[in-house]
Parts: structure tokens; C-alpha cells; sequence
């Protein structure tokens, strides 16, 4: 089976992703992704004293990669992030969220009820303080991991 | 059809419009989803006054969000989720 219209869409839109031809956006690019990638970080671990979070801190990571993507193209930039990779990591970070729910359930606990988490030497407030954290992370990944994913999948098919 | 359904919306539309302005001022301490009776606490008040010592977190938006209503986040998670296994599965160039 043939579909014509979309393929040649595709493969515009695969051949627009092509290292960019202005050093000055490759240069940008370049020396944009890490200032960003570490606002992203500062979001997310931040989440716990100011606004921010998961999903802020996600969307900032993922606009680094995509920000590569566009300033080095798809190919060069498989190394930052393999698209192959985007969407199990996006299953990792859910099963994260998941996981730590039913460790909660399994250890006594109701589902999600960070006090059972089985963390020896910390006080409870403390194992709530960390699980946030955990759980945020699964949410950083696999809202990072979903843009990405979309974006590759947007230029790829 | 299309003038039934038109109708059907501007009800939902007007029902929304009606909650709405019955909704209590924002921030209103007397509301009663902030009110704390003496003999119970009711979700916001609790939330206000255990937020910080339940999760040694000073930021009570996050220990509502990921702590209190996790279950919820974890909805939020699961649909990012889905919304990128639907584009996967949208976009993927077909097999020719």
C-alpha cells in the first residue's frame, strides 16, 4: 500500500532536518543547550522550594534536545539522545511513578502512601520529602522522553 | 442536528457559566473548602497547616500535588504517556 501525499511529507520534513547551515545558530545551539539543560535541572530539584517541578523541569530538558536537534539535525544528535530510546524512556519514567506506588502498596501501605516506603534511618516526613523526589523524577523523564519522541516523530515518521 | 447540538452546548455552556459565578472569592478563608470547624478539618486547612510538617517540604504546592493528590499526578504522567504513544502511532511512516 502506497500513501504518496504523507511519505513526500515526511521526507520534506526529514531533509529540513539537516545540520543548519548558519554558524551562528549552530553556534547558539551549542552554547544555549547546557545553559538550558541546567535551568531544567535547577527547576526540578528546585520544585521542593519554589515553583517548579516535574513537569516544568521535563519541558526545559526536552527543549535543550530538540534545540540541538534543530541547530545539528537529526542524525548528529543521536548520540544526545537516541530516538530509538525516547519512548521506553518514557515508559521508565511512568513505571518510576508506578513502581513507587505499588512498593507503598506491597509494604503494607495504600497505594502511593510514601510512609510504607521501606527506607530504613530516615523519619517519615524525610521519606515523604524523598519520594516526592523520586516520583518527580519519573515525571521529568517521561515528560522529557514525550516531547522529544514527538518531535523525532514529527521529522521522522 | 447541528442547531440540536448548538443548543445542547449553549445549556452546558450556561449551567458552567452559573457555577461559576457562585464560586467563593479566591483565597476566601471562609469558604468552605478553607473553613476549619472544631471538630474537623476540612481538605484545605488541613492541607495548610500539615503541608509543611508531613513532607519537610516548604513548598505546599508540590506536597499537594505530588504527596496528597499523587494519584492524580500520576494520571497527569500516565497521559503524557499515552499522548506520545498516540503521536507514535499517528506519525510512524507507513510501511510501503
Amino acid at each position: 500500500m502506497s500513501v504518496s501525499a504523507p511519505d513526500t511529507d515526511f521526507a520534506l520534513a526529514a531533509e529540513r532536518c539537516e545540520p543548519s547551515d548558519s554558524p551562528i545558530i549552530r553556534a547558539a545551539a551549542r552554547g544555549l543547550a547546557p545553559l538550558i539543560q541546567v535551568v531544567g535541572l535547577y527547576v526540578f530539584f528546585h520544585g521542593h522550594y519554589s515553583p517548579g517541578g516535574g513537569f516544568q523541569g521535563g519541558v526545559l530538558l526536552a527543549a535543550s534536545f530538540i534545540l540541538l536537534r534543530l541547530g545539528f539535525g537529526l542524525q548528529q544528535t543521536q548520540c544526545v539522545m537516541p530516538s530509538h530510546l525516547t519512548i521506553p524512556l518514557s515508559a521508565v519514567g511512568g513505571l518510576i511513578f508506578l513502581g513507587t506506588g505499588f512498593v507503598a502498596l506491597f509494604c503494607g501501605g495504600n497505594f502511593l502512601d510514601y510512609s510504607f516506603l521501606p527506607v530504613p534511618g530516615l523519619k517519615t516526613a524525610y521519606i515523604h520529602n524523598y519520594a516526592i523526589l523520586f516520583i518527580e523524577v519519573g515525571v521529568t523523564i517521561t515528560v522529557m522522553a514525550t516531547l522529544v519522541a514527538i518531535f523525532d516523530h514529527l521529522l521522522d515518521g | 442536528m447541528k442547531l440540536h447540538q448548538f443548543l445542547v452546548l449553549l445549556a452546558f455552556a450556561a449551567v458552567l457559566t452559573m457555577a461559576a459565578f457562585e464560586l467563593p472569592a479566591r483565597g476566601d478563608a471562609g469558604s468552605p473548602a478553607n473553613r476549619a470547624s472544631l471538630e474537623r478539618l476540612v481538605a484545605g486547612a488541613h492541607y495548610i497547616s500539615h503541608a509543611g510538617r508531613d513532607a519537610a517540604t516548604p513548598n505546599m504546592v508540590t506536597v499537594i500535588l505530588a504527596d496528597y493528590r499523587s494519584f492524580d499526578t500520576l494520571g497527569e504522567t500516565l497521559v503524557v504517556f499515552a499522548g506520545g504513544i498516540a503521536c507514535l502511532f499517528i506519525l510512524r511512516r507507513l510501511k510501503s
